[in-house]
Parts: structure tokens; C-alpha cells; sequence
């Protein structure tokens, strides 16, 4: 009975290895440098998610290959044209035990260190910095609230120029993505950043931290996050504002230690000028 | 006596001509306007959608200002839903349902004309809100406030839209579960009902339950908007979450609303090309049933980056993840069905395991969706219009698609042009793929959904989908062509033109008779 299969056997095999190469070689051009794939996570939370990704795409590659080898294999074999007689086989409940059980299974083994970083983000006790980010009609305004640089304000907008929307300049390379006052936070301090807004809903996104949270007008939200490496890192506006919505990115710029405090003692004095220089005016 | 006997002889009379299809309160009638408007909200839907993708095709701003793009995504969110795929499962249903119960028609006839004569109306208020001082509503199919509180007379008018849709769905909802319950042919015990029958059923019930939801939070909304009542804003004690929590109590249900009667067209049409009964008949109905339970008490999963509490969080996380089992029986036991039948791969059979191949695609995305860590990341980006298309376009629509060519040859007693139906389904499965199977990565690249430009690294991938969605929509210009043909040449088609076909529809001549089963038919 199975001689007459050996050859289709073969040609399934060499179809599977096929699928399976042609699917391993995306998930490995699919590393963390490719444009196409996750930013390279820059945070224990974006790095857990990254892999939890990475392990989900796995099994569900595994059981598609198991699930679609079954019906293709169907597909060429069991066809009329091929002569193939239709059994009458209708149910069984040994099999379909199976069936539930292992789906069951696979899913508590995803869930479990989904749990875990659940947890982890939600705790946003003892931060180093509270920053508060406050979504605005299309723009960001940043309030540093405890911690190094205390009392620094500012707003964030976009800075690319009318004319590259318009298509009447070449586009530059962070075109959409460059704002005129970056978000600085010092390397390895943790950030809790608290969100609201002041008109509509918005979210504060940046994808290599691993963090997005939606800004809600009238009430406050809290995230955390601790960059592993300085840097510049971009995101952008992630829940429908109104008509420039696509025009708020975020742009966090991660700095040592000590080129931290120079910013925030400079960014202090800037205002503070500023302050004076309105209290002679008056 | 005379008198009598005419107007007895024209008992079956009807008014022909434009009125014929005004007054009807025939069920293959009322299907046949179902179908044929859902396809004209189809093409209107997938205009926008052109629009959409013709404006995304490049970097910069194009054919659409940021306003208008953003009342195209709104607009053909909600038209699609509502307009297209929604009436077409209720027209499958008007036609479907009592032949494959042994009824001669719907329970209620009347209302049955007055739930699809609804639909126009609210089709045109949507499609007219383009036209009204401020535009159409610009706030996403999901409108949420406070940005839908801002918009002009074209979220008045989507509001108004919205009601007139849900009267419709309700109407339609308790006329099927009146229908299935009370005009089965003797002898059909609901376990020995088609499998179309039963996820109707159950889709049915799930219609009466969220569809008054949906109802509530537009008319909260629309006295928040005109008659100062604050439940969604803060300034007046309210709380825009709460928008969130009501419309995806009913959005979640909604979408398995759209999924379940695919299930059971599928159904359908695998055992009849397998030449095999289906396996698992009684799990497939139980795992139906626990998806529409389960659908109920999952809704926060699209509200996960909202900020809810962490034992909120993980609930969401688990409940969505269960559904992945009922699911999950459902495609092993369509593949059990297949092996070792003996399979033929006519028109619907095509569509039918085009949709399990992308069903399962979007079911798996879904799961990813479902871990909180991974959808924080994914939530409002491509990766998640990307989701839901392969369970929308791939799921429900192909499903559409296979049961209209599965059942054409019973409804007008005619063949379709084979070749030509065999391309509309390899070109509209190689223009979807290239059309969405991009849109995985630009979201996890970081590319956010509803916005009208983007950054230049996200270019490419853009400009590929763009060219399938071009490709995916001239395709159905031909699906039109095909049905025409049919409808007027096509060969005369048998009784019975699928050898394993054994519902009861399959009894009734082709053309399927004005009053499907005047005499119940007995089941054994």
C-alpha cells in the first residue's frame, strides 16, 4: 500500500525542505539591522519582545508546515483526476482531543514569558527621571518633572521643511522623522515617561524602547524604559489625531552620563534667560 | 365563482418592473438586492481604497490632502464593513437558508424588505457625507472621541448611518433565528443542520447581542457632540476609554460576525469537492459556539496600548489566545475532511482553500497580536492592517466569492465561465498577497496605519502593495463581468452540478423555484 506512495513521499520532502529554506533564509535576512523587521531593540522590554516575536514566528512556522504539509500532500495525492476513491471516514474523538490539547499546550508555553514582561513593563516604581509627555494638536510637549534636569520644558515639532512635503525639495534621509527639540535622556537611568494630552487621543511611540502608550486627554498614563546605548531614536504618533497626525514623530536622543548633565545644565540656563529677559520686559 | 377562482390564479402574482424589487417580500428577491448591493458598496469601498493606495504609492502628498485621505480610510473602513461584507453574508443567508432548511421562505417577509430597503439609506448618507461643508468623517471606521467630537455634519450623518445599518442588522439577525428555529423541514434536528445554517445561527445571535451596544455608544456620543452630555470627555466627569470599552464590546463580536459565516460556506463547499462528509460535524459546531462566547470577553485586546491595569492586561492576553483552539479545530478538521477524499478543484473549491491558506495566515498574526509585549509594538501600525485583511479580505471575502460561484448555477440555473472565474481567483490571490504580505513588515518596521505620508525607508515596500491593491481591485471588474455572462449566457447548469453536493437546495430545480419548498421535505 505505501510502496506506490515512496515517489510522492520524495517529491513531498524535497517540497518541505524547500519551503522550510526558502523561510529560514527570511527569518535570517529578517535580523535586527534589516529595514524591514523590528529597529534593533534598545531595552531589556524591547529585546524580551523581540525574542518573544522571533519564538512566536517559529512555531507558527512549524505547525503551517505540519497543518499545509497534510493538505497539500492531500491536494496532489487524493485528487479524482489521479483516480483517488473518497473514504467515508466522518470524526474521532481520540484525534480531536489531540487536536485541542496541543494547541492548548503551545499557547500556555507563549503566554508564560509573555506574562513575565508584562509584569516587567508595567512597573514603572522608582524611576530616575519622570519626564511628562503631553500630546498637542500636532505636537509634542515634554515636562521634566523629578530627577536630573528638573524643571526643563520644552515643545518638540516637526522640523522637516513644507517644501520636501510638497515634493518641491529632495526629501532628506529622516524626512517625517526629525523634530526641532529632541526628547535627551541619559544612557542606563530609568525613564518613566507619564503621557496625556491636551485636545484628542494620541500615543507616544518609540519603537526600540519597546514602548507605546496612548495619550489621554484629561487623564495620565505611565511607561518606563532604560536605553541600553546612546544614541538617536525615532517614532512616531501611533493613534489617530486629526488631520496632521502623520506630521508628530518623536525623536528621543540618548547621551552619556556626563554629556547629559551639560545639556541639562545648559537647557536650565537657556530658560532661566529667558525668564529674565520676560521679567524686564514687564 | 369566477371572481374567486382569479384571484386565486393570481396568488403568485407580483408587480414587475422597478416595483417588483420595491415591494418584494421574496427571499431569493431580497437576496438578489442584498448581493447586488453589497457589491456596489464594494466597488465604492474599494475606489476609496484606490484612493488610498494611489496617495500612498509615494512619499509626499499626492492626490489626497491629509483631511480627505483620512475621511478615504474612515469611509472605506466603514463602508466595507457595513456596506459590503456585512449584507452580502445577509444576502447568502436570504438565499440560502430556507432552501437548505426545507423552508418556502423567511419567517418575516415584510420585515425582510424593510431590513434590506434600510440599507440604501444609510449607504447614501455615508456616501453623500463627502459632499456636506467639512467632509465625511475623518476620525477612522472606529471614531473614536475625543477627535470624532470635532468633525462637522459628516460624523452626524455617519452617526445617523450607523443606527439605520444596526436597525438593518438587528431586523435581519431575529428574522434568520426565527427562520432557522421555527421552519425547519421535519425531521431536521438542529444537529443534522447544514453547517451554513448553524454559524448563521450563532452569527445571528451575536448580532441581536452587540449590535444595541453599538447603537448606545453612537448615540453618546452624538448627544455628547450636540446636546452637552459628557460621557466621553474628561472636562465633564467623562472618560474617552470608556468610548473604547463600549465599541469594541461590540467591534470584537463584529469581526467573528464576519468570520463565522465564512466558516460555514467553507464548510460547505470543502465536503462537496472532497466527496466526503465533513469531519468533526458536532465539534465544528461546539468550536463555532465557544469563538462566539469567547468573542464577547476579549474586546480590550485592541486597547491594550490604553493603559489598563496588569491583571487587565493578562486576561485580555489569555482569553484572545484561547480562541486560537476553536479555531484551530476548525482548520484540522477541514484539512481531516480533504484527506482522502476524492478532490476536485472547481471555482469555489479554489476559494475555499485559498481561504484556509490565508485564514490561517491571519489567524496566526492574530495570535502574535493577542501577547501584550508584541501588539504594544504592532497596535495601530500596518502590521495590524496587515491582520486584518487576511481574516477580512482573504477570510471573509473569498469565502463570499466561493460561496456566490458554489451557488450561481442554483440561483439562476446558469454556468459561469469556468476559465475566466479560475482567473478572477489566481489573480485576486497573487494581487492580495503582494498587496498586504508587505504590510507585515512596514508595521514592524514602525510604519504607523492612517497616516498619509511616510518616512523614505518605507518606501518601497509601499509602492509594492500599493501595485497589488491595484491589481486586486481591477480583478473584480472581471468577478462583474463573470456574473453578467452568467446571468444572461451562461450554459444551462443541472440540477445538482456538484457531484457531491448533498444539502437540500441541491433537490430543487435550477433555477431554484419562487417558493423554494411549498411541500417540507422529509429528512431521515
Amino acid at each position: 500500500m505505501w510502496g506506490e506512495y515512496m515517489s510522492s513521499k520524495s517529491v513531498m520532502a524535497l517540497l518541505g525542505s524547500a519551503t522550510l529554506a526558502l523561510y529560514s533564509s527570511m527569518a535570517f535576512s529578517l535580523d535586527e539591522t534589516s529595514k524591514y523587521f523590528h529597529p534593533q531593540p534598545n531595552s531589556i522590554i524591547a529585546q524580551e519582545t523581540y525574542d518573544q516575536h522571533i519564538f512566536a514566528l517559529w512555531i507558527c512556522l512549524a505547525i503551517f508546515i505540519v497543518v499545509f504539509g497534510v493538505m497539500f500532500y492531500s491536494i496532489l495525492k487524493h485528487r479524482k483526476s489521479v483516480g483517488y476513491k473518497a473514504a467515508n471516514f466522518h470524526h474521532s474523538t481520540v484525534v480531536e482531543i489531540i487536536w485541542t490539547t496541543i494547541p492548548l499546550l503551545i499557547l500556555i508555553g507563549m503566554a508564560f514569558p509573555a506574562t513575565k514582561t508584562v509584569v516587567a513593563m508595567k512597573d514603572t516604581s522608582e524611576p530616575d527621571i519622570t519626564i511628562k509627555a503631553t500630546g498637542y494638536q500636532w505636537m509634542w510637549g515634554y515636562d521634566y518633572l523629578q530627577g536630573e534636569g528638573e524643571g526643563i520644558s520644552f515643545f518638540s515639532k516637526l522640523s522637516t521643511p513644507t517644501a520636501q512635503l510638497e515634493g518641491k525639495e529632495a526629501k532628506g534621509e529622516n524626512y517625517l522623522l526629525e523634530v526641532d527639540n529632541n526628547l535627551v535622556v541619559p544612557v542606563g537611568k530609568k525613564i518613566r515617561v507619564i503621557t496625556t494630552a491636551n485636545d484628542v487621543l494620541h500615543a507616544w511611540w518609540v519603537p526600540a524602547f519597546g514602548v507605546k502608550q496612548d495619550a489621554i486627554p484629561g487623564f495620565i498614563r505611565d511607561v518606563w524604559f532604560t536605553a541600553d546605548r546612546p544614541g538617536i531614536y525615532r517614532g512616531q504618533c501611533a493613534e489617530l489625531c486629526g488631520k496632521d497626525h502623520g506630521y508628530m514623530p518623536i525623536v528621543v536622543e540618548v547621551l552619556e552620563a556626563d554629556k547629559y548633565a551639560q545639556w541639562a545644565a545648559d537647557k536650565k540656563k537657556a530658560s532661566a534667560a529667558v525668564v529674565n529677559t520676560a521679567a524686564v520686559g514687564n | 365563482m369566477a371572481v374567486v377562482q382569479d384571484v386565486h390564479g393570481h396568488h403568485d402574482h407580483h408587480p414587475s418592473g422597478i416595483m417588483r424589487w420595491v415591494m418584494t417580500t421574496n427571499h431569493k428577491d431580497i437576496g438578489t438586492l442584498y448581493l447586488w448591493f453589497s457589491f456596489a458598496m464594494f466597488l465604492v469601498g474599494g475606489f476609496l481604497a484606490m484612493g488610498i493606495r494611489a496617495e500612498l504609492f509615494m512619499p509626499g502628498i499626492q492626490i489626497l490632502e491629509p483631511e480627505l485621505f483620512n475621511s478615504f480610510t474612515t469611509l472605506h473602513g466603514l463602508i466595507m464593513v457595513f456596506g459590503a461584507i456585512m449584507p452580502a453574508f445577509v444576502g447568502l443567508a436570504n438565499w440560502q437558508v430556507p432552501m437548505m432548511i426545507g423552508a418556502p421562505d423567511m419567517a418575516f417577509a415584510r420585515m425582510n424588505n424593510w431590513s434590506f430597503w434600510l440599507l440604501p439609506v444609510a449607504g447614501m448618507l455615508l456616501i453623500s457625507s463627502f459632499f456636506v461643508p467639512g467632509g465625511a468623517a475623518a476620525g477612522g471606521w472606529t471614531f473614536y472621541p475625543p477627535l470624532s467630537a470635532q468633525g462637522g455634519l459628516g460624523v452626524d450623518m455617519m452617526i445617523f448611518a450607523i443606527h439605520i445599518l444596526g436597525a438593518s442588522s438587528i431586523m435581519g439577525a431575529i428574522n434568520i433565528i426565527t427562520t432557522i428555529l421555527n421552519m425547519r423541514a421535519p425531521g431536521m434536528t438542529l444537529m443534522k443542520m447544514p453547517m451554513f445554517v448553524w454559524t448563521w445561527l450563532i452569527t445571528a445571535y451575536l448580532l441581536v447581542l452587540v449590535m444595541p451596544v453599538l447603537a448606545g455608544t453612537v448615540t453618546m456620543l452624538l448627544t455628547d457632540r450636540h446636546f452637552g452630555t459628557s460621557f466621553f470627555n474628561a472636562a465633564g466627569g467623562g472618560d474617552p476609554v470608556l468610548f473604547q470599552h463600549i465599541f469594541w464590546f461590540f467591534g470584537h463580536p463584529e469581526v467573528y460576525i464576519m468570520i463565522l459565516p465564512a466558516f460555514g460556506i467553507v464548510s460547505e463547499i470543502v465536503p462537496t469537492f472532497s466527496r466526503k462528509p465533513l469531519f468533526g460535524y458536532a465539534s465544528m459546531v461546539y468550536a463555532t459556539a465557544s469563538i462566539a462566547i469567547l468573542s464577547c470577553i476579549v474586546w480590550a485586546h485592541h486597547m491594550f496600548t490604553a493603559g489598563m491595569p496588569t491583571v487587565g492586561q493578562l486576561f485580555f492576553m489569555y482569553a484572545t489566545m484561547l480562541i486560537a483552539v476553536p479555531t484551530g479545530v476548525k482548520v484540522f478538521n477541514w484539512t481531516a475532511t480533504m484527506w482522502r477524499g476524492s478532490l476536485t478543484f472547481e471555482t469555489p473549491m479554489l476559494f475555499a482553500i485559498g481561504f484556509i491558506f490565508l485564514f490561517v495566515i491571519g489567524g496566526f498574526s492574530g495570535v502574535i497580536c493577542a501577547i501584550v509585549p508584541i501588539d504594544i509594538q504592532v497596535q495601530d501600525t500596518y502590521y495590524v492592517i496587515a491582520h486584518f485583511h487576511y481574516v477580512l479580505v482573504s477570510g471573509a471575502l473569498f469565502a463570499i466569492f466561493g460561496g456566490v460561484y458554489y451557488w450561481l448555477p442554483k440561483w439562476c440555473g446558469r454556468m459561469y465561465d469556468v476559465k475566466l472565474a479560475n482567473m478572477h481567483f489566481w489573480l485576486s490571490m497573487i494581487f492580495f498577497n503582494v498587496a498586504f504580505f508587505v504590510q507585515h513588515f512596514l508595521g514592524l518596521a514602525g510604519m504607523p496605519r492612517r497616516i498619509p505620508d511616510y518616512s523614505l525607508q518605507f518606501a518601497d515596500f509601499n509602492m509594492i502593495s500599493s501595485i497589488g491593491a491595484f491589481g486586486f481591485g481591477l480583478s473584480q471588474i472581471l468577478f462583474l463581468y463573470i456574473v453578467i455572462k452568467c446571468i444572461r449566457s451562461g450554459e444551462k447548469a443541472a440540477d445538482k452540478p456538484w457531484e457531491g453536493a448533498n444539502t437540500l437546495e441541491w433537490t430543487l430545480p435550477s433555477p431554484a423555484p419562487y417558493h423554494s419548498f411549498e411541500t417540507p421535505p422529509v429528512i431521515k
